[in-house]
């Protein structure tokens, strides 16, 4: 087997606070991690080469030098090489441009290394929360697509997907290669350890560069970046707040409640 | 590409074992706004197994017109059996826009549609609107809103060289409109069939967990809990408050992820966005997360110990103190109440 895990180095929003004089982002500090969804994705490879050892896993990252940092990251839990695309001329890519410049990142190391059975990632990116880069890397490659996966098995030339729906879930069968994006899993990414971390430190990181895309893959750089990219952001702002709330501070908690379903029945909301 | 050939504005209403789903009925609410802004017509696509009654009703929420694309294939989703259908509609009708509901089939399919035509999709919309400022060299575009940065930042995006432009918006967000008993429109049947080979995934089987529905979405009012719950049991007063309201329970993730209560409850950026007449939030700090997905409720209620919570901040009613104090007291009071 040959997987090829994505994985997108995200700043932590839980951590993002708001300048309260500015209103805007506070990305200073923030810690980057790896996008916890591309984590899931990367245990579920994991998973499937704990059965079949011969499994090998690439882990794939669109992003400037830095994000070599979340790779380190994931060839200590599980992946056993890693791709950098980075380039200029990726920059400012919507998720239509990102999606092409990975697919043929991923045509490049089958050029270099040998076709995939599986490419996973993520449902989505904590960041964007787009959840589109999965489904357009199968579309711009033809490959099928199970998205919002909990549990993947191989069973011969398929993947048997546990999808999550509405009421449950479906099992559905997928035949490889294929593309699967991962939810978050029931099951807990592993830890490194020790010795995975120093193995890692020594496993070799290459970086794709445009030129590269090109001469493998014959990349069109005109469908990638800023002009490649359909969507434009007009403006960003910071959600505002409604600052009237009505505080209720009785004496007691009887009576702020008492006042509280008055006010309620008032506003006949109950 | 010329932009002329592309008019209309469509509103792909989700099928499943021939039940639509009701984010479709309610994107025809905000999509019969823009349409009228835009001078065109709102038409609804259909697509299932047999869904006639769907095609009826959406016209019946406001839809002028419905295309209606019926076979055994279409009963479940599979994103190749709706790609090609969807595909093969676009090209032949060529519309200016597309609200798709952002349910996990409507988020399987829409970046598989943007892909293959080439074009531009804003994902999770929580704001719709029409440029129609003859001043603005943006004339002509959709704005699309959404949140980024698990609801720290809203942007506006544009898709103003491609057609057509498509987003996704969660159920939730908007309302449906009144439904008009008997309103007519044109129910236009294309007959697109896709052989079986061209479907490459299988459903191999359905499991529907017996564990209680979870409707948040629809819910009138949400009863939910957070950090302050701090343990399953925590959950007792907040479901019995659900039970005398006939409310729905809720959850923060922090409560989701430490356990206390299953992921089906859970509301926010990562859970369900809702907009119930009263969200009373129970013991959450007011994360910008979770507040991304309440704000569509008519009136919120904050019931915290720290003065300092954001949650707050988004509140119409607050009150600073333990839950385990107030909610009991709060379930008298409305008890006395009704006599």
């Amino acid at each position: 087997m040959r997987i090829c895990v994505c994985v997108k180095q995200v700043p932590d929003t839980t951590e993002i606070k708001i300048d309260p004089v500015t209103n805007t982002l506070i990305r200073a500090g923030v810690p980057s991690i790896v996008n916890p969804f591309d984590a899931c994705a990367l245990e579920v490879a994991a998973r499937i080469k704990d059965k079949d050892p011969s499994t090998e896993i690439t882990i794939l990252t669109m992003g400037p030098d830095q994000a070599k940092e979340a790779q380190k990251e994931c060839l200590a839990v599980g992946g056993d090489k890693a791709y950098l695309c980075s380039g200029r001329e990726f920059g400012g890519s919507d998720t239509l441009a990102t999606s092409y410049i990975l697919a043929k990142a991923i045509e490049t190391i089958e050029v270099k290394d040998g076709k995939f059975d599986l490419i996973l990632g993520g449902k989505q990116a904590i960041d964007g929360d787009t959840g589109q880069v999965g489904p357009e890397i199968a579309s711009h490659m033809g490959l099928p697509q199970v998205t919002y996966a909990m549990e993947v098995e191989i069973d011969g030339n398929n993947a048997i997907v546990k999808r999550e729906s509405d009421k449950g879930y479906d099992m559905i069968s997928v035949p490889m290669p294929a593309v699967i994006t991962v939810v978050k899993t029931s099951f807990e990414p592993r830890y490194p350890t020790i010795k995975s971390k120093m193995a890692a430190r020594k496993k070799e990181i290459a970086v794709l560069t445009p030129a590269d895309l090109v001469e493998l893959a014959n990349i069109d750089l005109a469908q990638c970046g800023l002009k490649g990219s359909p969507t434009k952001v007009k403006k960003t702002y910071t959600p505002t707040r409604n600052a009237d709330c009505v505080m209720i501070a009785e004496e007691t908690a009887a009576e702020s409640a008492n006042k509280l379903a008055g006010l309620l029945a008032d506003a006949k909301v109950l | 590409m010329s932009f002329e050939e592309y008019k209309n504005l469509w509103v792909f209403v989700e099928t499943e074992e021939n039940e639509a789903k009701n984010v479709g009925y309610e994107l025809l609410n905000p999509g019969r706004m823009l349409a009228d802004k835009m001078g065109a017509e709102l038409v609804a696509v259909v697509i299932g197994g047999q869904v006639e009654d769907v095609a009826k009703k959406a016209i019946e929420y406001g839809a002028d017109k419905a295309i209606l694309v019926e076979g055994e294939e279409y009963y479940n989703y599979t994103t190749d059996a709706y790609g090609i259908a969807m595909k093969a509609l676009v090209d032949k009708y060529k519309p200016a826009t597309i609200l798709v509901g952002a349910t996990n089939n409507g988020r399987d399919l829409g970046p598989r549609m943007a892909c293959d035509l080439h074009t531009g999709l804003t994902a999770d919309c929580t704001g719709l609107d029409y440029i129609d400022d003859p001043e603005d060299k943006m004339c002509g575009n959709m704005a699309w809103t959404r949140p980024a940065f698990g609801g720290n930042l809203m942007a506006q995006i544009l898709c103003p060289d491609h057609r057509p432009q498509l987003g996704t918006v969660r159920p939730g967000v908007f309302k449906k409109a009144e439904l008009v008993e008997g309103r007519t429109g044109e129910i236009i049947r294309e007959d697109i069939h896709v052989d079986a080979s061209q479907i490459r995934t299988k459903l191999i089987e359905r499991i529907e967990e017996v564990a209680e529905l979870v409707n948040l979405e629809e819910a009138e009012i949400i009863v939910s809990g957070g950090r302050g719950v701090g343990s399953a049991d925590g959950f007792a007063p907040i479901r019995e408050l659900a039970e005398l309201l006939d409310a729905t329970v809720g959850a923060s993730r922090a409560a989701v992820d430490s356990g206390w209560i299953p992921r089906a409850h859970q509301v926010g950026q990562t859970g369900k966005t809702v907009g119930p007449k009263l969200y009373i939030a129970c013991g959450i700090s007011g994360a910008i997360q979770h507040v991304a997905g309440i704000t569509g409720s008519d009136v919120i209620v904050a019931i915290n110990k720290d003065p300092e919570a954001p949650i707050f901040e988004v509140a119409n009613y607050g009150i600073v103190g333990d839950l385990f104090e107030v909610i009991p007291a709060l379930i008298d009071a409305i008890k006395k109440a009704r006599g």
